[in-house]
């Protein structure tokens, strides 16, 4: 593995910032005074789904409870997305800090990593950075002499299931369960962890927080558009000349993208992962935002050469296998969308059948249980219709055009 | 299963639930050490394990089976898993499966005759700037070629 991965420094998640400096700052500030930056800041989850975080924060600051807890999301299971790794690997502070920063605000005592188990390796140094937070008291008891404010963070290991990216799937494996999405509502600010109001976000949103703590929600909803403010940090992988972690403002154009990865003969550009959407060259003028294409950060780039039909397949066979399978519309429809590919492959559909099997993905958009299946079919959907030049040639989508 | 490996499993079960506490939470972590020290958890471990957490075993084996890194089926000594997304593909992944296929005689799902490797697919490692990558137990190699690949696991005792 490089010691260093392709990253751009933005202005905004990787500005200055040393560490223990946001948690410093806490003993000044009233839970209410953060709340109400990241109410200004505008700030959103950085998973994907685009919640907002002073909202999240302020139900479970609001609920009432004598154990509350706090969850980083550390698993990143989307394919195409590392920018996790890279944050935890090389800017812990931010992360940690972060959690500390939320921690504050909502009451909690207890912090959980839930880190996925393919990223094992970094185990002992994050263990190792946490416990020079202890001795610099930036964990512990009476973080940085603030009387009553005792938090402490433990990391757990994933085991290997995608679905526990999925909040509630993750607080069930926490809890020593299988990692299957439970009903919603009650949602885990209210009934969490133990049936204890919880926050879980994404190990981004921690590290925006701290810049926000530090330099204002007025300075952070500056940057980005106005719905989608500040910057993103996009995984960059694929058919492009320096692939990588990059962070740009929110409402950067896929074409500009393009241009700063030195991406050549773009044919596709699959944005969000697996679970996203696939646009062709008429969209390259679509703006990465939580408005137009929102995404938890990943980009996947095609060049003219690929066999888009082999991408689709790809994506298929993951969701056949990381569906949990307790809802139906998931488990037997990705099945079903699946075996459609494999049909177009071999050249033996009908318009008939893949219009049916649009109408399934529909379906199972609005059917699933939780994000997987509610986002599965995008893929299927998007690529089929931008790309039916070329997977309906009869020539079961190979040779191009 | 002699009667001392039985006791020496219920020693170290035992000293885990003392680590972890005995709760369901603990099931995790208890099960991921018990896979990491013998590369899988046995019927007598899920036994123990259920008796000494107050579960029933069929809870165990259910949470064992969710989990594509828990096994409750014997494995090889090393477990490599060769990540499959399409980014890794499109760096040349097929050719690295050919080539560890070839070098070792045994194809992926299966386990090499002197039980030193199993070989897996894994879904994203999330190394996809620097594909095709490959996970030796919890270590991670990228910018895999064919060769590479077949040295390292060449390297693996």
């Amino acid at each position: 593995m490089k010691n260093k991965t392709n990253q751009s420094n933005g202005k905004v998640l990787f500005s200055q910032y040393n560490r223990g400096d946001a948690i410093k700052k806490l003993s000044g500030l009233s839970r209410e005074d953060v709340l109400y930056e990241l109410k200004v800041s505008k700030l959103k989850g950085r998973g994907g789904a685009g919640f907002p975080t002073s909202t999240k924060w302020m139900l479970t600051a609001a609920a009432v409870s004598q154990e509350k807890y706090l969850i980083c999301n550390a698993d990143e299971g989307e394919p195409g997305t590392f920018k996790d790794r890279v944050l935890l690997l090389e800017h812990s502070e931010l992360v940690f800090d972060g959690m500390v920063v939320g921690a504050y605000t909502i009451g909690a005592k207890k912090g959980f990593v839930y880190l996925r188990g393919e990223y094992e390796y970094m185990l002992s140094s994050l263990e190792d950075f946490l416990e020079t937070m202890r001795n610099d008291n930036l964990l512990g008891e009476s973080i940085c002499g603030i009387k009553g404010f005792d938090f402490d963070i433990e990391i757990r290991l994933g085991s290997g299931a995608y679905v526990c990216g999925e909040e509630t799937a993750l607080i069930e494996s926490l809890e020593g369960h299988r990692g299957e999405a439970r009903n919603r509502p009650p949602f885990p600010v209210s009934k969490g962890y133990k049936g204890k109001p919880t926050t879980v976000n994404n190990v981004e949103t921690f590290a925006s927080v701290v810049h926000i703590v530090m330099k204002g929600g007025e300075w952070f909803q500056k940057h980005g558009t106005d719905k989608s403010t500040g910057s993103k940090l996009f995984s960059v992988s694929g058919d492009c000349e320096r692939p990588g972690v990059y962070e740009l403002p929110w409402g950067t154009k896929i074409s500009e993208l393009l241009e700063i990865i030195g991406a050549k003969n773009t044919k596709a550009v699959q944005v969000g992962g697996a679970s996203g959407i696939c646009v062709n060259k008429s969209q390259f003028e679509r703006t990465l935002a939580y408005e137009d294409c929102s995404t938890g950060g990943s980009i996947m780039v095609f060049n003219e050469t690929r066999n888009m039909l082999h991408v689709l397949k790809n994506f298929m066979e993951f969701f056949v296998e990381e569906s949990c399978g307790q809802c139906t519309p998931c488990r037997i429809g990705n099945t079903k969308l699946l075996e459609g590919v494999e049909m177009l492959e071999s050249d033996e559909y009908t318009f008939a059948y893949i219009n049916k099997l649009k109408e399934l993905g529909k379906t199972m958009q609005i059917a699933s249980k939780c994000g997987l299946g509610q986002s599965s079919p995008n893929s299927f959907l998007s690529i089929l219709e931008n790309f039916k030049d070329e997977i309906f040639n009869g020539r079961g989508g190979k040779y191009g055009k | 299963m002699l009667v001392v490996e039985k006791n020496s499993l219920t020693d170290e079960i035992e000293v885990l639930v003392e680590k972890y506490g005995k709760e369901r939470s603990s099931l995790l972590p208890i099960l991921q050490e018990i896979q990491r020290n013998h590369k899988y958890i046995s019927d007598f471990a899920q036994q123990e394990i259920a008796r000494l957490l107050d579960i029933h075993p069929v809870e165990v084996y259910s949470v064992i089976t969710f989990y594509s890194f828990l096994n409750a089926k014997p494995k090889g000594r090393n477990i490599v898993r060769l990540c499959r997304t399409i980014t890794c593909d499109l760096l040349g992944k097929e050719n690295v499966v050919a080539a560890i296929e070839r070098e070792l005689g045994i194809k992926f799902g299966e386990t090499t005759k002197d039980n030193r490797i199993t070989l897996e697919y894994a879904n994203c490692l999330g190394m996809c700037d620097q594909g095709p990558a490959l996970l030796v137990n919890d270590k991670v190699y990228t910018e895999l070629t064919p060769e590479k690949a077949v040295q390292i696991l060449n390297s693996v005792r």
